[in-house]
């Protein structure tokens, strides 16, 4: 909020300025033809409410590296949508859908459709050993579905760690000459809320939700130093989800490359980071700083309450049976 | 590699009586810090430039700035230029493209070695309001014939202004505008934007962001090129039906990132107007006008010639002067 008691004295000030400029710029006045305006290189208008103080005070709102943290509140959707609407932009959203988890796929894209890129143009890319139990779901305009059939593996570990080597291969082969930005998410959620253009950046993050409170010596890192992944105890921002990161194909592609890459050089010396890949998307954020981070409003699970803090819960977990539903 | 830099008490919950969900609490919670379209407002304490620079350095960018000094306004020029050298993006590869109409009055400055001078003459106008308003056009058009293989980033700054703090990398992005010192606490219907729909730059009721200051704004040079071309265009325009807008190539400038919104914001801290008294929450002046009141810089002229002699060893007469108006000089009168 801007320190409302200095405008009185602004302003005495300002009308003493201003007048000595008016005098000087009075001729046009004199010169006046009435030609009807024409808006000639700017083709749309925009109404909102004028930018004002700040609505969001208990949360931070930007990194110290000028990377704004999204919460509700604190963006317009209205400037945005428009922004990206302009620059034509599809996006891809990226899921995977291994063995079992195929069950997943049916509310997460009716969510999808309902709340996610609500206007723009999404493609959805669904890796999946199991193409011909993707289902079918109405789209809307400018939406499309595109299945990507991919191996399995016996680990379910496996299976999470290997979402980097599919990401940036098909980056690189394909999603490059088709998107402008890539999402890449988990498949057991659904969406509940707006997802919008707000979280398209170079390189975006979400914030863990069960670690946004917590204190660097509480992340878990991982701390071994034989693994690629290894984070020293005093170093780290903040600990990120592997269940929701994204950003241009580029940074993508790089993002997914050098997890990848340690991750294969982490299996050559027979240690597996704790945290699989999310490990090392850890590290690569620590080095390699995000552009823009997501609250844990955009990836939540209601076991963890509804806090004060959290206004909408847009992306949440659904209720899985751990032991059912993975390595099957 | 490991990362250079320890991130230390910014990012520790703060030690007051912490709320269970509270997450760590931003430093600046009495201004702004990211506008509606999620581009950073760069206040004091809100960002840490260790980890700018080192971002910025793997990346060996050059930045130009343009400034243009005609007819009186060369006395300003050798403040401007020992304050940017000491200040402005230090340790950072800058090139300072001067426009002059007297390019024997620039004095010699010794530039730190990353820091390069390039002397350009440039006609002058009669009329105060044409100099500023071609700024834009001879902008345009150096960026378009060399600049844009020279530098990647692009600023143009007054001449008559100068820099007490530094300003570093956190002005960096593809489109940079600056909140007006005098406007950034005024409802949206009483900002200076020029209102008369006959003019180009023309923004109409209940419409607009920010009052952005035309004396500091830049980016990539090519976002500067489009608006500097669009800008001048607007200017071009208007004269052919014989208007000249409020605030000249100002309005347009606003008008402009209206439309196409900067994606970050620096605040009243980088260019503040030096007749205003200076609030609370602008908690460092960085860059600053110098007093214009040329009647009085030439009493004082004539008045310390008088003294010269009584003085410690001042270089010349014009720097002595600029020195007594900078405020946080400390000179033994």
């Amino acid at each position: 909020m801007f320190i409302c008691d200095l405008n009185q004295d602004l302003n005495s000030s300002h009308q003493r300025y201003s007048k000595a400029k008016t005098l000087s710029s009075g001729l046009w006045k004199s010169f006046l033809n009435l030609k009807s305006f024409l808006f000639s290189y700017f083709s749309f208008r925009m109404i909102y409410t004028k930018p004002q103080i700040l609505k969001r005070s208990d949360v931070l709102m930007m990194t110290p590296w000028f990377a704004p943290i999204v919460w509700e509140g604190t963006y317009n959707s209205e400037i945005l949508n428009e922004q990206f609407r302009q620059r034509n932009v599809t996006v891809g959203l990226t899921v995977f859908a291994i063995k079992k988890y195929v069950v997943f796929l049916k509310t997460f894209l009716e969510t999808a459709e309902t709340y996610f890129m609500v206007g723009h143009r999404v493609n959805y890319y669904i890796f999946t050993d199991r193409p011909e139990e993707v289902p079918k779901v109405a789209l809307k305009e400018g939406r499309n579905v595109v299945v990507l059939q991919v191996q399995n593996y016996p680990r379910w570990q496996e299976i999470s760690m290997r979402r980097m080597e599919m990401l940036s291969y098909f980056s690189q082969q394909r999603f490059i000459n088709e998107v402008s930005y890539l999402v890449c998410v988990d498949v057991d959620m659904k969406f509940n809320d707006q997802v919008g253009v707000e979280i398209l950046s170079d390189l975006f993050g979400t914030l863990h939700p069960g670690f946004y409170t917590a204190e660097r010596r509480s992340f878990t890192y991982e701390h071994r130093p034989a693994s690629q992944a290894y984070v020293p105890s005093d170093e780290g921002d903040f600990y990120y989800a592997g269940g929701f990161f994204g950003g241009t194909v580029t940074e993508v592609y790089k993002l997914t490359k050098k997890c990848h890459e340690a991750i294969m050089v982490d299996k050559a010396n027979g240690i597996e980071a704790i945290w699989q890949e999310e490990s090392h998307l850890n590290k690569y954020f620590l080095y390699h700083k995000p552009t823009k981070i997501l609250s844990p409003e955009y990836l939540w699970d209601d076991n963890l309450g509804r806090p004060e803090i959290l206004k909408k819960r847009r992306f949440l977990a659904v209720p899985k049976n751990h032991a059912a539903i993975r390595n099957k | 590699l490991p990362f250079p830099v320890v991130l230390s008490v910014l990012l520790v919950k703060p030690m007051f009586s912490p709320r269970i969900f509270s997450l760590i609490s931003c430093r600046r919670t009495d201004v702004l810090l990211v506008s509606p379209w999620l581009a950073p407002i760069v206040w004091e304490g809100t960002f840490n430039r260790d980890i700018l620079n080192a971002q910025y350095r793997q990346k060996n960018f050059v930045v130009g700035v343009a400034t243009f000094a005609v007819k009186k306004y060369v006395r300003f020029i050798e403040g401007f230029l020992g304050s940017a050298n000491k200040f402005f993006l230090s340790g950072h590869r800058v090139n300072f493209y001067l426009f002059t109409d007297h390019p024997e009055k620039v004095p010699s400055i010794n530039l730190a070695p990353e820091k390069r001078l390039f002397i350009i003459p440039v006609q002058n106008y009669s009329r105060w309001q044409d100099i500023s308003m071609n700024r834009m056009d001879i902008i345009s058009n150096h960026i378009h014939s060399h600049w844009r293989y020279e530098v990647d980033y692009l600023y143009s700054m007054d001449i008559d202004v100068q820099m007490f703090e530094h300003i570093g990398v956190e002005i960096i992005d593809t489109l940079v505008g600056t909140i007006s010192s005098w406007q950034y606490t005024k409802p949206r219907d009483s900002n200076s934007y020029e209102r008369h729909p006959e003019s180009r730059a023309a923004i109409p009721h209940g419409e607009g962001d920010f009052y952005y200051a035309a004396s500091f704004y830049g980016g990539s040079v090519s976002e500067v090129y489009k608006l500097t071309t669009a800008c001048f265009k607007g200017v071009t325009e208007d004269r052919a039906n014989g208007i000249e807008a409020k605030w000249h190539e100002e309005s347009h400038l606003n008008k402009y990132l209206l439309y196409h919104k900067p994606t970050r914001l620096l605040s009243p801290e980088y260019y503040w107007d030096e007749e205003l008294i200076r609030p609370r929450i602008i908690r460092v002046k960085r860059l600053s006008s110098v007093r214009k009141d040329l009647q009085e810089l030439e009493r004082l002229t004539l008045l310390l010639g008088g003294l010269r002699e009584l003085l410690v060893p001042c270089s010349s007469l014009d720097s002595l002067v600029s020195f007594f108006f900078c405020r946080e000089a400390k000179c033994v009168l």
